[in-house]
């Protein structure tokens, strides 16, 4: 058990602040505008929960909400195992490893809207790799055309651009695991898959868990990629959550009903995180429970 | 090692880097041929090879400063993120403390908080604190998802420290901030390279915001490169030649922090 020592508050006071300052006092301007109606900068009439109760009733943000699970189950799906194989098969030593490491991260650092560009016209069957190589081998790929297509396309591209985030926080929890635990394992004669299920994924749970966590959130907030590539289309196919509140809140300026969604959405990622959270300590904890560490 | 599980590695590594590597060969590829060659033909390399797209962007101010604009913002941004959160995350770490698992949490939904939400606030936040484009406005508006993020790799790395060597520290004399710098910080050296390069990286790529908080002085070079949608259509080559522009300070800066993850912790070598 750590110890209980209250003066700790004043490590963590500068991260409060911090955090205060950009966090609530925006989110307060945005639940202030949620009971209201904002008819022009002075006249406002208080609404209550009118907003809340528009924004709930609303198919197409229904409709949103369940293409943002499907999309975001789906990139965990994909991006989880493809990570952590990968981690895996990455060389751990030498110029090789350095080399892997920065071809693997590339992806990471290309700002959003570039990604998004990246995979338009890679995509394109007129000027693009992708698109024109499968049009060679006979598909009808059309990813502004196909509904199916563009939501394919718009998972290769989150799987391309951030499956290294899950590699590379398990590389570097896989280099944190002690030689003597492999020698250990060695001299009890423990088979490869041995190794990976009793030493190598305990001792990954942390990174792991702030893999999916992050992924998720980020895949909850997908917006500028997507928008990028497909525009939300073909129809909605690709509209997802960030995409429909900043259509309501920027393109038809309804600030009320944007602020009364933006905190329900809010309240959504909340909910989802912390049940995720709970869940993956729980695992955790019950696969840690034969170890001393953790 | 087993050979053929070895084999069988070093090809799923392969085609994963050849998936990885093909769209950004694309952009590079692109970014060499002229406009007319990017619509008109189709080439796994460029038929007449141009340096122009890139002699724009190293002529033209409006360019270039977008490039220097992001890195001060981010380079201010990352040293305020590591600055608050290295003592944020020993106190987690260590201690148990009054409400220290809400906080914790807490911390972490500001990570999970779309930018879309916050744009409007923060626009009236920072026009009246007077911070409107400038690169603090935009260094501070980016700590609200790095901070959380650096606190947490960081409690991380640093819960895989036995408690032990602090104690022994205490022990042998040492006071807290003399132990923190010349002890603890060189241990988790690790972890300190990892949240660097994802504070670094959250804050080069994030458009939203940086667009929103900016418009002439401190402009960011992704806000910049939206431009190149003209009345003339897409200029494909100079944003080809931008984004390959972009990828360049992340790749120095992850070449720096190869060797921190590479070198894993320093467990028990103290």
């Amino acid at each position: 058990m750590k110890p209980v020592n209250q003066k700790a508050w004043l490590l963590i006071l500068p991260v409060v602040l911090c955090v205060a300052f950009s966090a609530i006092l925006p989110l307060m301007t945005v639940v202030n505008y949620s009971v209201q109606d904002i008819i022009s900068p002075e006249r406002r009439v208080f609404v209550g929960t009118e907003w809340f109760k528009a924004v709930m009733r609303d198919d197409d943000l229904q409709g949103a909400l369940l293409r943002q699970m499907g999309f975001s189950i789906s990139v965990l799906l994909v991006e989880i195992p493809l990570g952590i194989a990968l981690a895996l098969s990455m060389p751990a030593k030498g110029w090789k490893s350095s080399a892997v490491l920065v071809l693997v991260a590339i992806s990471l650092l290309i700002p959003w809207n570039v990604v998004g560009t990246i995979w338009q016209i890679y995509g394109r069957t007129d000027i693009g790799l992708l698109g024109a190589t499968l049009a060679k081998l006979g598909f009808e790929y059309s990813y502004t055309g196909n509904a199916t297509h563009a939501w394919l396309t718009v998972l290769l591209m989150d799987v391309w651009h951030w499956t290294p985030l899950v590699a590379l926080l398990c590389y570097a929890g896989l280099r944190a695991i002690p030689d003597a635990y492999y020698q250990a394992a060695s001299i009890d004669g423990a088979s490869k898959f041995a190794v990976f299920r009793y030493i190598q994924l305990p001792k990954l749970r942390g990174v792991l868990m702030i893999a999916v966590l992050l992924r998720f959130m980020d895949s909850f907030m997908i917006y500028t990629e997507p928008f990028v590539l497909t525009g939300g289309g073909p129809g909605n196919a690709t509209t997802f959550l960030s995409q429909y509140l900043t259509q309501k809140a920027v393109g038809q300026f309804d600030l009320g009903p944007a602020a009364a969604f933006s905190l329900i959405y809010f309240l959504i990622i909340l909910l989802l995180c912390f049940i995720l959270y709970n869940w993956m300590q729980r695992v955790g904890t019950r696969d840690n429970s034969g170890g001393n560490h953790g | 090692m087993d050979e053929r599980r070895f084999k069988k590695r070093t090809i799923f590594l392969i085609l994963y880097l050849v998936f990885a590597i093909l769209p950004v060969y694309w952009m590079i590829n692109m970014s060499f041929k002229t406009n007319e060659e990017i619509l008109s033909t189709f080439s796994l390399w460029p038929q007449h090879f141009t340096w122009a797209h890139y002699k724009t962007i190293f002529t033209d101010e409006s360019w270039y400063s977008g490039y220097i604009n992001s890195m001060i913002y981010v380079a201010i941004n990352t040293v305020i993120s590591l600055a608050v959160a290295l003592p944020a995350a020993y106190a987690f770490s260590r201690y148990s403390f009054l409400g220290d698992k809400h906080v914790f949490f807490w911390l972490l939904t500001n990570r999970m908080t779309p930018p879309a939400v916050f744009l409007l606030p923060f626009f009236q936040l920072y026009t009246t604190l007077g911070l409107m484009d400038t690169h603090v406005a935009v260094a501070l508006a980016h700590l609200l998802f790095n901070v959380p993020l650096a606190v947490w790799i960081l409690e991380g790395f640093m819960s895989g420290i036995p408690r032990e060597i602090d104690e022994t520290a205490y022990i042998d004399g040492y006071s807290f901030p003399r132990f923190f710098l010349t002890i603890f910080v060189p241990l988790i050296k690790a972890g300190i390279g990892v949240a660097a390069f994802f504070c670094f990286m959250f804050s080069w790529v994030e458009l939203l915001m940086a667009r929103t908080l900016t418009s002439v002085d401190a402009k960011p070079i992704v806000a910049v490169m939206t431009r190149t949608v003209s009345a003339s259509g897409m200029d494909w080559g100079v944003l080809a030649a931008a984004g390959v522009l972009t990828i360049v300070p992340g790749a120095i800066v992850i070449w720096f922090v190869r060797h921190y993850i590479a070198k894993g912790f320093a467990m028990g070598r103290v």
